[in-house]
């Protein structure tokens, strides 16, 4: 017998054994692993140097880091931390220091309670790895890690077992622990974070469209396959020529780069004018873009709760879109907001720079014409007329870029088009802007969303006419109209065209249907599961008016019921089933239907002789089997070999129990 | 307070004395130092969850805390419906280890890893049960005092499967463990017996009369094996004559015999020796003490009355 003594106190202290030393190592790579994509590079490298150190410690019995080692290496680490992100807090840098702790805990695990340390790190480490990651694909792997995790938890309290049984172990209060996971995600009040100011680069490596717009912009953004929004639209969605969904309005030009003028920061929490019109309403799930602005359908007639609109219609939050977010729009398509526009405005929609691009100014006098909207066909068909080609990859443009790509290279893609559109019309005395945004979008037959992605971006002219307002008018449009109505997928033969637009691969469009439907439900139901999520699911759930009180007693007694229900498992008395037994219990089961059954208070041998006499054709078999089970149950036979000659014998009476016919 | 609170816990669900089965209301369960801490780990992972936002950090959070609750009722299970039950532990001489045998049945068909008793005094044991399986644990205390040790209460507390939440229970032993005197070291030799010879003398010599007879042990020689009786019942076992002797030639070991000089305790610690010696030099002795006498007779159960006269004497009953 071999006996474990320690004491109380000691518990905490006492020493850890190769397995569990073994266990927390696998912990730490675990935990370390989701972070390898992110973490800088130096710091990778110090963590695995650290992480093999530990591993030819244990694997070779090398000496361990001593304290002086430990340290160096911790003030070099913070230094070098400060270094790479310019500080100790924040999420970048506290992610790197739980990193270098946790692998520096691996050289000093001396007792249970630095075990227990490291586990804690580990599951940290865990939800760190969110903040970078919330696909499918990383929940699963988390959940394996997690596992891993809870595997090593039981190594450091229970006795020695095989790694096995441990992440069998764990596998399986897990899967009693999911219940409770369940209620508490549906049902935990969701607080809209975040709760205090957020680090400055809690949302670096977003994109999307940016405040100003100068060559190439917008052509660089197009390569991006990634999803900018998700639109799901109350009844039809328009055809796919309709849908221009405004961004940033540009309506300042220094010569070559357009930027926000005035009109953009006047902001207002109403539509500057009414829209009339018939509405069209739809949902947009904003991926977040650490910008302010939102995107709409022209024209916007109705403003969700939180959500402001700028003098010249451009929407925006009150805060940078940091989370996916999800709001409820009703436009007009097709109508033309501000026939009375300020004249500030429109003076400040007529500004150009004093001097540059001279080709272009001349040429805007030739545009003129009788009527502002014969000024506006007479530029559209210059683009019509000339050879301009619409392309992705233009070529470089030096100073007076405008008059560069009017007359010399004419290549160019939409904001090449949008900028010098509008440049002209401006010195031909129209007021005019820049709309940067998205057009078009994609519909999803899988689950019916329309999703429009940063390839979709655009930049588009508005003309403002007297008596009719602001006019869209699209060049790109004029050049090439199969980009309006179909996307990129159209650019002329040779372009290099962004992998997702592509057509030709149709199974390949397909799959990714699937593939982005799935992520898409996803994102909608777990990721941004949010309060407005919380109250539509629990009414649709039969909770009216749901508040946090009634959510609060719900959860509360979800979590109770469940406890209960496992209390109730945990103490059901175990009745022996073993193999013996269950034999036993098949011989009963085989002759209660011929109401042969066994009394509660009969022992095998009086059983056996009952039954002898109601049936003596049973004897040969019953008898054995009653001689079998008491042997077995209160002799010195082998309990395994009774219990399958018992089931052979309970087969047979199976067969017998019907009487003879006489 | 703390001993107080204790002793009221031990008390809840019934009297804790032995055997018991553990049922719900006798088993307590609280977080454990690292259960609070992963109880503080929880709230800041959950507050990082909601300032950024992550909702699979909360899944993480939740499924964290379901795993708590899910330990806190594993770590009752562990002990829950556990049979406890004492046998009577051997006597030991001061000085030694008294071990207070403590069975724990396990009837259930699941294994009950990490057990731990613990009783004041002695160091705690942890064992692990298979399904279905009986084991006793001995919990060892100094015996310094001869007399009777009485054991102290026992904790059982287990802190599987995760070590966050720790479920106990308390049982009070009853069989008190006989604490001998201890042997005097560098005794002097037994005494000289009543009829002046040196103090070895070997049985069954001389001039004693047949007295009775007995079962036949290995160690009694073949000279006094009644075999005029064996041959008359060949089946039965073979017996040994036995003589007291009538000339007062026993050992007597007396207590008012032994120098004044030495305390109460030096002189039972000295006769205490001597039947050890007498016993294993296979003499008659008799123990005479004030007020009690023990006639002179041998072999263990003899032993065992004499020692105990001797360990119990003058203390309280």
């Amino acid at each position: 017998m071999r006996w474990r003594r320690t004491t109380i106190a000691r518990v905490a202290a006492e020493p850890l054994d190769q397995s569990r030393i073994a266990w927390l190592m696998a912990v730490a790579a675990c935990a370390l692993v989701p972070h390898g994509a992110h973490l800088p590079g130096w710091l990778i490298a110090v963590a695995a140097l650290l992480f093999t150190w530990r591993l030819a410690q244990w694997k070779l019995g090398w000496p361990g880091a001593s304290g002086l080692v430990k340290l160096l290496v911790v003030v070099a680490c913070c230094a070098g931390v400060s270094l790479t992100f310019g500080r100790l807090f924040g999420r970048e840098p506290g992610v790197a220091l739980l990193t270098l702790m946790l692998v520096l805990k691996l050289h000093e695990l001396r007792s249970t309670r630095d075990g227990h340390t490291v586990v804690l790190l580990g599951y940290f480490m865990l939800l760190t790895a969110f903040l970078y990651s919330q696909t499918p694909a990383m929940a699963a792997a988390l959940g394996v890690s997690m596992t891993v995790i809870t595997a090593a938890l039981i190594a450091l309290t229970g006795p020695p077992a095989s790694p096995r049984a441990l992440m069998r172990h764990a596998a399986w209060l897990m899967a009693q622990a999911l219940p409770f996971m369940l209620v508490l995600f549906v049902l935990f009040p969701r607080v809209p974070g975040p709760l205090w100011g957020l680090p400055l680069d809690a949302w670096s490596g977003t994109s999307g469209l940016s405040d100003s717009m100068s060559p190439g912009s917008i052509s660089q953004l197009s390569l991006s396959g990634a999803i900018a929004f998700r639109v799901r639209f109350e009844g039809d969605a328009p055809p796919a020529r309709d849908l221009y969904w405004r961004g940033p309005v540009l309506s300042t030009f220094d010569g070559r780069t357009w930027r926000q003028g005035d009109s953009a920061r006047r902001i207002g929490d109403r539509v500057p004018h009414p829209v009339p019109g018939r509405a069209l309403g739809y949902e947009v799930t904003l991926e977040p873009h650490n910008r302010n602005w939102l995107f709409a359908l022209e024209t916007v007639s109705t403003l969700p709760a939180g959500v402001r609109v700028s003098d010249d219609w451009q929407l925006s939050a009150r805060d940078g879109v940091r989370t996916r977010r999800r709001d409820r729009f009703e436009s007009v398509l097709g109508a033309r907001p501000g026939i009375e526009e300020w004249s500030a405005h429109l003076d400040a929609a007529r500004q150009l720079p004093p001097d540059g691009n001279p080709r272009a100014r001349q040429l805007a006098q030739t545009l003129r014409a009788a009527s502002p909207a014969d000024t506006v066909a007479a530029g559209l068909r210059l683009f019509r007329r000339e050879a301009f080609v619409y392309t992705l990859t233009p070529p470089l443009l030096g100073e007076d870029g405008i008059d560069a790509f009017l007359f010399d290279t004419r290549r160019g893609f939409c904001e090449h088009y949008a900028g010098a559109f509008v440049f002209l019309m401006r010195a031909a005395g129209l007021p005019a802007r820049v709309v940067t945004g998205y057009q078009g979008g994609e519909r999803n037959e899988v689950d019916d969303y329309v999703v429009v992605r940063q390839s979709d971006a655009h930049a588009w002219a508005e003309v403002w006419l007297e008596g009719e307002g602001w006019r869209r008018v699209d060049p790109t449009a004029a050049i090439l109209p199969s980009r309006i109505e179909r996307g990129l997928a159209d650019l002329p033969a040779g372009e290099p065209v962004p992998f997702v637009a592509r057509v030709d691969l149709g199974w390949l469009r397909a799959l990714r249907h699937q593939w982005e439907a799935a992520n898409n439900s996803w994102n909608q139901w777990v990721l941004s599961y949010d309060q407005q999520k919380q109250r539509e699911l629990l009414s649709r759930l039969g909770m009216a008016q749901p508040d946090w009180r009634l959510m609060t007693i719900w959860l509360a007694s979800l979590c109770a019921l469940f406890a209960l229900a496992l209390t109730l498992w945990a103490m059901r008395r175990s009745v022996s089933v073993d193999a013996l037994a269950r034999a036993w219990a098949a011989v009963d089961r085989a002759l209660r239907p011929a109401g042969l059954g066994r009394e509660a208070w009969e022992g095998p041998l009086d059983y056996a002789a009952r039954i002898g006499r109601l049936r003596p054709d049973l004897v040969p078999v019953l008898a054995q089997a009653c001689r079998l089970y008491a042997d077995a149950r209160y002799g010195a036979a082998p309990p395994a070999a009774a219990a399958r000659e018992l089931k052979a014998c309970a087969r047979a009476l199976r067969r017998q129990r019907t009487p003879p016919h006489r | 307070m703390r001993e107080a609170i204790r002793r009221w816990l031990a008390t809840l669900g019934g009297s804790p004395a032995l055997p018991l089965t553990l049922d719900r209301r006798r088993i307590f369960v609280l977080p454990t130092g690292p259960g609070l801490a992963f109880g503080c780990a929880l709230l800041a992972m959950l507050l990082t969850a909601i300032n950024y936002t992550l909702s699979l950090g909360f899944a993480l959070v939740f499924m964290l805390a379901g795993l708590g609750q899910v330990a806190l009722l594993h770590a009752f299970r562990n002990l829950y419906a556990l049979k406890l039950r004492e046998t009577v532990p051997e006597p030991v001489f001061a000085g030694q280890h008294a071990s207070f045998p403590l069975w724990l049945d396990n009837d259930a068909s699941r294994a009950r890893p990490a057990l731990q008793l613990a009783m004041p005094g002695a160091d705690p044991v942890t064992i692990d049960l298979a399904p279905k399986q009986s084991r006793a644990v001995m919990l060892r205390v100094p015996a310094t005092r001869r007399g009777w040790l009485s054991p102290a209460r026992v904790t059982l507390d287990t802190r599987y499967p995760l070590g966050l939440i720790r479920a106990w229970s308390y049982a009070k032993p009853a069989q008190r463990c006989l604490v001998l005197p201890q042997p005097e070291s560098g005794r002097p030799p037994l005494p000289a017996t009543a009829a002046g010879e040196a103090g070895v003398r070997p049985r069954g010599e001389g001039s004693e009369e047949f007295a009775s007879l007995r079962d036949h042990r290995a160690a009694d020689s073949p000279r006094h094996v009644a075999w005029k009786t064996s041959a008359r019942t060949p089946d039965a076992p073979l017996l040994t004559k036995q003589f007291e002797g009538s000339d007062g030639g026993d050992l007597w070991l007396d207590l008012a015999r032994l120098p004044a000089t030495l305390s109460l305790e030096q002189q039972l610690s000295r006769l205490t020796g001597w039947v050890i010696d007498a016993d294993a030099a296979g003499l008659h002795y008799g123990l005479a003490l004030p007020g009690t006498r023990i006639a002179p007779s041998g072999g263990p159960a003899h032993r065992a009355r004499v020692l105990r006269a001797l360990a119990l004497h003058g203390l309280p009953a």
